[in-house]
């Protein structure tokens, strides 16, 4: 547990790219592969169910410091992080043992064999466990019990790391690392030892029947129309489709079997029986790139609608019936067994389009392509985004292969994304933040006017909770000014004299009867503090109203 | 009887007519140490330690009408006996021990009772009241021995300058940087330091306190040295152009707060070290249990917190409003205030931050860094 501890402070205290690759090479040069296994599926996200529930935590490190519960729920405040909380308070113990097993044998001997014992067994026993390690250890061992190790690292590097150290090239490793962090599989060393071996001849050998590819992925566009044409050149080099608002997804058909993968590299295929009925009229050896959306009457709906079939594992009747899905494809990546990523998209669209056609199923849809003559024709074409329910468009160089990841050698897909829905709102509710930003209040909840400015009854309505978008030092201010204007605390939570107003994006709208507003929005987020507006001025609920679809 | 109140203007004694660490100028004033939130500028007459003298007029000015104690002199005035006792927590710090017919009030300023060696350590004063701060108070805040912080400081300086790079060490001028020093091991490169850190280190070599050799960035003639140095400098210098002069440097901080995962992470630099010149949990009880107090008045910190915990063990516990803060976040915090103009659509804002709403922000201890 202490290599990983150690590999866990290194990669905590450094932004460094390079130093974060560095450390994670050392760590998977001097650990069993055992202990590498389990250290590449945390690193990556991936996570066990929790295994002891954080009131059973709580109860035990109440009991093993004689404090209070006020007071322990009091510390936890001040920290924003239960397993950090957890760390300070346990005491010493008298006696140390010495921490010598690697993270196996504590993750599979130790720590999952705890799920589900009796409280007054599991107990002891945890806390028998914890006074073994030190300080930064507890910290990594909670965290790994609560199923919450955020680790600064993303995927890519830890797929650097590995390459790196296993002399394979990062993109193979991505590949390899499909599904390794999926809940339903644990890690062991065969798991791991396929990550890493080298490369052989035949590359699909080494690959599970399911196995999806990794995600090619957009970059936004963020230059202005006029230098369209020299940046990118004619509209014609370009595949121009719409950008949908869906669940980005790959379904793969292999050896008689289908599987829907979403993006972030999970199994959905029983979460989506109509596309799972698509096994019987595709062929084998069939690799999808498409995004998943509800589609009824002939038109794609809200985002919303298609969240009710996203929180649950399996679905029922009356959903499917209200909610169907459908697979709008854009992309092919593999025809007939053959890995179709380093052909030109022009061509795969062409494969495409046939396979479809061939398919002939309502619940594959084609991803329509636009034209226009110039970049300006399809910007006001892009106007229509809304209605159609769509985020923009999306550019596909006609000549890209299908890259891996954020890369852009091999060409580039670029998101033009129409600009966000803005509505001026009133911070009402400020509560602190977690992690980084847990000594700050940095979540915020905001209000519109529930009347008109001369109405002199009007209150303001929540409608949106939001707490990205400002600057350290403007969060630092807004920080101030919550702490002047407190009118009242419940819990973490204050609530504030109105007196700032915020122009907030979103990016989705729809009626919704859980809000007090009647309305949800969907990625709500501050795009500037409006300090020179006055509090009256802030927009209404009306204001609101107006931007939801009509329907 | 209450040996000591508070008003608007500080904690105050009513038979002496005098105040402790007032906040608004008055008449007369015990100053208990050097920060800034303690000592202000403006009163009539000063009485502070004698090890606190040159602190008190290098920051207040030389001009001031400054009396001064030795620990444990007693002065009688208006018939309270008052004796200034060492604090543990700066060059010169003291907790006001008040005596009248045979009633006890102990204030203690700001106090820690690990012995670092540059001061004259925490002394226990039994007292009948004792008013205590409540900076870190919360259990949460447990410190190492500051043996193996500078263990740790130097080892981290040691690596940086075999891989040449300087290190910069951020900390509150007075008091932090000269403890940090301290145990500083020399050996391993210069130790520079920003020009807000020298003076103060005068005043503690002239008060008999020995510190390795320090010397002022600009005055390093060999700078080949400089990636082999240790830079000590007022978290204020963050960020600014003053730091352009290292290169790639690798900064920390050192002051309690670091405790906290997240505000090491805020603070956007490399290392933490946990260092507080205030009492962690365990030694805020030890002190109040040593003084055997029945009554505690609990002041700037975890107010709330320390005293419902203390009413728990039994003990008649209270809070006293106050506007001390904590040094180590006065700069950062000031410049945080000094941001926040609160919009003037709203006159109900200027009549709670009269009432004193600011202070009841500050003795939650929910502090900006």
């Amino acid at each position: 547990m202490k290599a990983f501890a150690n590999l866990y402070t290194l990669l905590d205290r450094t932004t460094s790219s390079n130093v974060k690759i560095s450390a994670m090479v050392a760590y998977f040069t001097n650990a069993s592969p055992n202990d590498a296994a389990w250290a590449v599926y945390f690193l990556a996200g991936g996570k066990p169910r929790q295994i002891v529930t954080t009131k059973l935590l709580r109860q035990l490190v109440i009991n093993a410091s004689l404090l209070p519960e006020w007071l322990f729920e009091e510390s936890y405040h001040a920290v924003g992080d239960l397993a950090e909380t957890i760390t300070l308070i346990l005491p010493k113990p008298e006696v140390t043992l010495k921490d010598t097993e690697g993270l196996a044998i504590w993750i599979e001997q130790k720590l999952l064999p705890l799920r589900g014992l009796a409280p007054e067994e599991l107990i002891p026993k945890l806390l028998n466990f914890l006074y073994q390690l030190d300080k930064e250890s507890q910290f990594v061992c909670i965290k790994l019990i609560t199923g919450n190790l955020r680790v600064g690292v993303s995927k890519l590097l830890v797929t650097r790391a590995l390459g790196l150290f296993a002399g394979v090239d990062a993109k193979r490793v991505a590949q390899r690392l499909v599904g390794y962090t999926s809940i339903t599989v644990l890690p062991n060393e065969d798991l791991y030892q396929r990550l890493i071996a080298p490369v052989t001849a035949d590359s699909l050998d080494e690959r599970d029947a399911g196995q999806p590819y990794p995600f090619f992925l957009a970059h936004p566009l963020q230059i202005d129309l006029e230098d369209f044409q020299i940046q990118l050149g004619e509209p014609s080099d370009w595949q121009i489709e719409w950008k949908w608002d869906g669940i980005r997804a790959q379904i793969v058909k292999r050896e008689n079997q289908l599987w829907v993968w979403s993006r972030g590299e999970e199994l959905v295929t029983e979460r989506f029986p109509e596309l799972a009925a698509l096994s019987d009229y595709l062929p084998d050896g069939t690799v999808l790139d498409g995004e998943i959306v509800t589609y009824l009457d002939g038109k794609i709906q809200p985002f919303a609608l298609l969240q009710q079939r996203l929180g649950r594992k399996s679905t029922n009747a009356p959903l499917l019936k209200k909610a169907p899905v459908a697979m709008i494809v854009y992309d092919l990546l593999e025809l007939e067994g053959n890995d179709l990523r380093q052909t030109k998209q022009s061509e795969r669209r062409v494969l495409l389009e046939n396979l479809v056609q061939k398919c002939n199923q309502p619940q594959l849809i084609i991803s329509e392509t636009l034209t226009g003559e110039s970049w300006e024709e399809l910007a006001i074409q892009r106007t229509e985004s809304r209605s159609l329910g769509v985020e923009g468009l999306m550019l596909k160089n006609k000549n890209a292969n299908y890259g891996v990841g954020r890369t852009k050698d091999v060409g580039t897909w670029w998101k033009w994304k129409i600009d966000p829905y803005t509505i001026d709102a009133v911070l009402i509710y400020a509560q602190s933040g977690h992690g980084r930003r847990s000594s700050l209040y940095s979540d915020f909840t905001f209000a519109v006017w529930d009347g008109p400015i001369e109405a002199s009854d009007r209150k303001l309505v929540p409608f949106a909770k939001a707490y990205s978008g400002l600057t350290d030092s403007e969060m630092r201010k807004v920080d101030a000014i919550v702490r002047k204007t407190t009118v009242e605390k419940f819990g973490p939570v204050r609530s504030v004299t109105p007196t700032m107003v915020f122009e907030l994006g979103f990016e989705g709208i729809s009626y919704s009867a859980r809000h007090k507003s009647g309305i949800a929005v969907r990625f709500p987020r501050m795009l500037r503090w409006r300090e020179d507006k006055p509090l009256a001025e802030a927009d209404t609920l009306q204001s609101l109203h107006a931007l939801l679809p009509a329907s | 009887m209450d040996l000591i109140i508070a008003r608007p203007e500080g904690l105050y004694c009513p038979i002496g007519d005098f105040y402790i660490d007032p906040w608004r100028p008055v008449d007369r004033a015990v100053i208990t140490h050097g920060h800034s939130d303690h000592a202000r500028t403006g009163n009539n007459h000063y009485l502070t330690a004698e090890a606190g003298k040159n602190i008190l007029l290098k920051r207040l000015g030389h001009d001031i009408q400054l009396n001064t104690l030795k620990y444990g002199e007693v002065i009688n005035h208006h018939g309270v006996n008052l004796s200034l006792h060492p604090a543990g927590h700066v060059l010169g710090s003291s907790q006001v021990r008040l005596e009248y017919k045979g009633e006890v009030w102990v204030a203690s300023g700001d106090y820690k009772l690990e012995n670092d060696g540059i001061c004259t350590p925490f002394e226990h004063v039994r007292c009948h009241t004792f008013i205590t701060e409540s900076t870190f108070g919360l259990p949460i805040y447990k410190w190492q021995p500051q043996v193996n912080i500078f263990k740790d400081i130097n080892s981290w300086w040691r690596q940086n300058a075999e891989n040449n790079r300087t290190t910069v060490l951020f900390c509150y001028a007075f008091g932090k940087a000269q403890r940090l020093i301290s145990g500083l091991d020399a050996s391993i490169g210069p130790i520079l330091v920003h020009g807000a850190v020298e003076p103060l280190n005068q005043i503690y070599r002239e008060a008999g306190v020995y510190l390795p050799e320090t010397q002022y960035v600009s005055a390093l003639t060999d700078t080949s040295k400089l990636r082999q140095s240790i830079v000590i400098a007022p978290p204020s210098a963050q960020g600014t152009s003053w730091m352009k002069r290292f290169g790639d440097y690798s900064d920390g901080f050192a002051s309690g707060w670091m405790q906290l995962r997240g505000n090491r992470r805020r603070r956007g630099i490399e290392r933490g070290f946990i260092m507080s010149d205030h009492a962690d949990w365990p030694d805020l009880l030890t002190a109040i249990e040593n003084t055997r107090a029945e009554r505690v008045f609990v002041t700037h910190g975890q107010v709330n917190v320390l005293v419902r915990y203390l009413t728990e063990l039994g003990l008649d516990a209270q809070g006293f409003v106050t506007e001390y803060g904590d040094e180590e976040l006065e700069e950062v915090e000031c410049v945080n205030l000094a941001e926040a103009t609160v919009p003037e659509n709203t006159p109900e804002n200027i009549d709670e931050m009269s009432t004193g709403e600011m202070s009841t922000s500050k003795i939650n201890g929910e502090i900006n860094i």
